[in-house]
């Protein structure tokens, strides 16, 4: 190893002894992740043994009914915010990085936040189980049931566990898009980027615009449980169909945002198995793009049976049916690839090849469904949990299961047994469908869903029986993989590098990996260039490419242009530190003693969050370097720091006020669903907040926006005074806005809790005066980072991010200002 | 400083990542632009026998606009997939190859919102009223 590697080495490696958990690579924390997700895939299957356990006879009482709630609602809950979700964020952190020759994704503190997050989050909700505190309302939660007849904590622990957890999934797309936007390789132009980073950057955005909805409908709910606000209460003009439609506008995307990366790492896995380039590269490209908008066509599908309009039920059985076509089309090139190809047996390719066809059976079925006068039938029937399974299970777990064979001898240097790898492949095989066919017929006699049993004699038995059977037989294929991936390998050699002679470049990774992803960044030319690039792996360890040395001793990778991969910058990106867990731990606490009711302790830990955030924010975010510009090898030399939008920094704020603005419309949309629902909204009794205070807040908010872009162009120009003078008013003018935004329902004496009209325009104003007070930390901050001398008119990121958020807030100040003031007047 | 930023290459080359999103949007604003009107129609105005002629006139119009929109769209990415003599797959390292690339996903993502635009039409041909 020479002095470059070393110190390249030296910058990368990974914390030794306790302080191994301050790691923030995507190595550590996608490994932490994976095995985390993992772990809640085997709750949630021991979680569903045990319910088949109960269901295997008729009249069984293994389970109570209230037990089997808890436990159905927790299985649900499990496999899809904390196995499903997670482990798409979590392989995607651990290898989109490699796939794309990055030394790590731009954000690796975020990443290892959201990671911990995730445990602190999911170690809360799945611990209520056993004290018999468990949600029990179901994975969808639907209200009334869940306002008015559970009283109890455990719609709390889902509502507000979960929407931490949701957090952290946003937290994680907004790293993921940045991540495939900025930080390819040179030369990777958007026709050669690897199909999983395609399906990945589209995944990405799904949740950005998928889970919001069901963040503001947690929100709803929770003010409705905690302050009697009356969303869902019909007494009171609420209307619990609201839930369901801001629940599905997430929850039918949520089946993609799973199914897409499983099917991702599918188009890894074939090209490599068959020996040849993937056939239809611009077909798949279209099948997930098109699958991720038809995806929000979707939602009230699962509506079907509530009394919405005829038309209604047509648009969405259409755009149902719609959605067949890119799903069919990506199925179609993988079998293509297979067949000009030179396929060599394995056992990856035997999941994948099961995941198909499964996924077909379900997904056929799932046409089936798609036309009303079936689902009508077939509505909350043992049909639909075996088509959902057959979706589920075909689509993302078979190809997570191919994908742990596949990938195992990249992240551990050694290879799964291809011998135990074929037992369990036919077990699980045999056992999902011998446990989930039977289902679909039960369904189709009758037999209703979230029943804790069932009596004797109505043809249920058998099938019931059969589906147990298959359940253990499926149990006992994880078993199996489990011991594959778990028993010691010591004695066994390690598996060559490249061990199925791929062509992408995560491949790249030696054998025991090292810390730095690659030795040096390449220049790509081709989809696969270890197998059409010349002397590629030769040159990329001889460091023949960019950053090959690491001389200030600092983590570094490139960021490159959004379209062609022409590089912009050399990046310093973060590394260990304790902040992230902290941060995770403090706002954790706001979560979970928020469920208790314990305000008094969640604002303390609340407080801690925001310290500890802003602590790492100064310490470790647009730091000005040692030289404004550095050689990144080949003669090129890039800067090192950039603001606006060549920056990673403006992208993750634009993409989380995206996220932002999409929670902030659904509440939006609230407010006007009640205005169809209702002959008269606002009723003629109500007070309103009137249209004066509205409009002075919306006046001020524009004024506070002009003043920020004043204060952006004076720290341009060096014009400290003035820069002061103008934030400064420009908080004053924030404060005046949220002041005014209060006071209009204050002088008016709203009570939130007498009807929905009160309650929807109290929860807009309550949403747009945190968001305005977030503002004015912000701009506190700059002010505060060139207090500091931390923010010059050259290195000016903190304020371009800052002004870009101002954007979003004179848009959301408005949109409240204009919807609760002037609405009321057109109605 | 070098800078490695190729020079423009052919009349597409403004072409960018956005382009491809641009058809699906028309799917989206037609998709909602119906669902939202005929919704808003049978619960507030529409008469007892729930008549559905106002909003069938009303999605023909957004049918119309959208297929123009997207015939538009799928016409500029045609002509970026037919740029040059280059055939599929497009994978050639070059500012050319990756527009004719865009061209080609734009043009198929044309293709699939066209037709799920005529699926979402299709209802209101079939359907006569709300009910």
């Amino acid at each position: 190893m020479n002095d470059q590697a070393r110190r390249l080495l030296e910058a990368w490696r990974t914390p030794k002894g306790w302080r191994y958990w301050s790691a923030v690579n995507n190595s550590e924390v996608g490994l932490w992740y994976t095995i985390t997700a993992f772990a809640f895939l085997l709750l949630g299957g021991l979680l569903a043994l045990v319910m088949r356990i109960q269901l295997a006879m008729p009249d069984n009482d293994f389970l109570t009914a209230e037990q089997y709630n808890q436990v159905f609602t927790m299985h649900g809950s499990v496999m899809m915010f904390l196995f499903a979700v997670p482990i798409l964020e979590a392989i995607s952190i651990l290898l989109l990085p490699e796939m794309m020759g990055a030394r790590d994704l731009p954000f690796p503190r975020l990443s290892a936040y959201g990671f911990w997050s995730f445990l602190i989050g999911g170690v809360f909700v799945c611990g209520s189980l056993f004290f018999g505190a468990g949600p029990r309302g179901g994975w969808f939660m639907y209200p009334p049931m869940t306002t008015q007849y559970q009283n109890d904590v455990g719609a709390d622990i889902w509502l507000l566990g979960l929407s931490f957890i949701e957090i952290a999934s946003i937290a994680a797309a907004v790293e993921l898009i940045v991540g495939v936007l900025k930080c390819r390789p040179p030369g990777m132009r958007l026709n050669l980027i690897p199909l999983y980073a395609w399906y990945i950057l589209v995944v990405a955005v799904m949740i950005l615009f998928a889970f919001p909805p069901l963040i503001a409908g947690d929100l709803l709910m929770e003010l409705e449980r905690a302050l009697d606000w009356p969303f869902f209460d019909a007494t009171r003009g609420g209307d619990p169909m609201l839930w369901q439609h801001l629940f599905w506008i997430f929850g039918h995307p949520e089946v993609y945002i799973v199914f897409l990366p499983s099917i991702a790492l599918v188009a890894m896995i074939v090209p490599t198995f068959a020996r040849t380039p993937m056939v239809g590269y611009g077909w798949i490209v279209l099948a997930a793009v098109g699958t991720g908008f038809l995806s929000f066509g979707l939602w009230v599908h699962h509506m079907f049976t509530t009394g919405l309009p005829g038309i209604t039920i047509g648009i969405f059985s259409a755009a149902s049916e719609a959605v067949a076509i890119p799903t069919g089309m990506q199925i179609f090139c993988f079998i293509a690839t297979l067949l000009v190809g030179r396929v060599t047996k394995s056992v990856c390719l035997l999941f994948v090849l099961a995941g198909l066809a499964t996924f077909i059976i379900g997904g056929l079925t799932g046409v089936m469904v798609a036309i009303a006068p079936f689902d009508y039938q077939a509505h909350d029937t043992y049909f639909i949990v075996g088509h959902l399974h057959y979706v589920l299970v075909g689509g993302t777990i078979f190809p997570i299961v191919a994908g742990f064979y596949y990938f195992y001898p990249l992240v551990t240097g050694k290879l799964l047994s291809e011998r135990l790898g074929t037992i369990a492949f036919w077990l699980m095989m045999i056992g999902f469908h011998v446990c989930f066919f039977p289902m679909h017929i039960t369904g189709l006699i009758g037999m209703p869903r979230r029943v804790y049993t069932y009596p004797a004699g109505m043809g249920f038995d058998n099938l019931n029986l059969i589906a147990s059977i298959g359940a253990f037989v499926l149990a006992g294929g994880f078993a199996v993989f489990l011991w594959d991936l778990l028993r010691p390998k010591g004695k066994q050699s390690a598996a060559p590098r490249n061990v199925w002679n791929a062509g992408t470049l995560e491949w790249l990774a030696e054998v025991p990996d090292q810390p730095w992803g690659v030795r040096s960044i390449p220049i790509i030319e081709s989809r696969y260039p270890l197998w059409d690039q010349a002397n590629f792996v030769r040159d990329v360890d001889e460091g023949n490419f960019y950053l090959a040395d690491a001389e200030e001793g600092l983590r570094e990778t490139l960021v490159t242009s959004t379209v062609e991969a022409t590089p912009i910058q050399c990046l310093r990106v973060p590394g260990p530190t304790f902040l992230t867990l902290w941060a995770a731990i403090f706002t954790g606490g706001v979560f979970i003693f928020g469920t208790f009711h314990w305000y008094f302790a969640a604002s303390a830990s609340g407080g801690l969050a925001f310290l500890t955030i802003l602590v790492w924010l100064w310490t470790g975010t647009a730091i000005i370097p040692e030289k404004p510009q550095k050689d990144v090898g080949l003669g090129l030399t890039l800067p090192t720091y950039v603001s606006g939008p060549d920056a990673v920094g403006w992208w993750a704020m634009f993409i989380t006020m995206l996220g932002d603005m999409t929670a902030f419309m659904s509440l939006v949309f609230g407010y006007f669903f009640y205005w169809t629902v209702h002959e008269e909204f606002p009723p003629a009794d109500a007070e309103g907040p009137g249209v004066l205070w509205p409009m002075i807040s919306l006046v001020a908010a524009l004024a506070a926006w002009g003043l920020m872009l004043l204060s952006r162009r004076l720290n341009d120009r060096e014009n400290a005074m003035l820069f002061y003078i103008s934030t400064i008013a420009s908080i004053a003018l924030a404060c005046l806005a949220v002041g005014s935004l209060v006071g209009g329902p204050w002088l008016h004496e709203m009570d939130p809790t007498v009807h929905v009209y009160q309650a929807s325009v109290c929860v807009l104003i309550l949403w747009t005066v945190v968001h305005l007070l977030v503002g004015v930390v912000m701009q506190l901050y700059c002010i505060a980072r060139r207090a500091a001398g931390k923010m010059t008119h050259r290195f000016n990121a903190d304020i371009i991010n800052v002004t870009l958020y101002w954007h979003f807030m004179v848009l959301t100040t408005g949109i409240t200002a204009l919807t609760i003031a002037l609405f009321p007047l057109v109605a | 400083m070098k800078t490695t930023k190729p020079a423009a290459d052919g009349l597409l080359s403004s072409a960018k990542l956005w382009t491809l999103t641009f058809a699906p949007l028309c799917w989206a604003a037609h998709f909602l632009a119906s669902y939202l009107t005929s919704a808003i129609y049978c619960a507030k105005y529409a008469p007892a026998d729930g008549d559905g002629l106002p909003i069938r006139i009303a999605v023909a119009l957004f049918t119309v606009i959208a297929l123009s929109l997207i015939a538009w769209i799928g016409g500029i990415g045609l002509r970026a997939h037919h740029m040059g003599e280059t055939k599929l797959p497009h994978d050639d390292n070059t500012s050319r190859s990756e527009q004719r690339f865009l061209g080609f996903a734009t043009l198929l993502l044309s293709l699939l919102s066209g037709v799920a635009i005529l699926f979402t039409a299709l209802v209101f041909v079939i359907m006569e009223t709300c009910h």
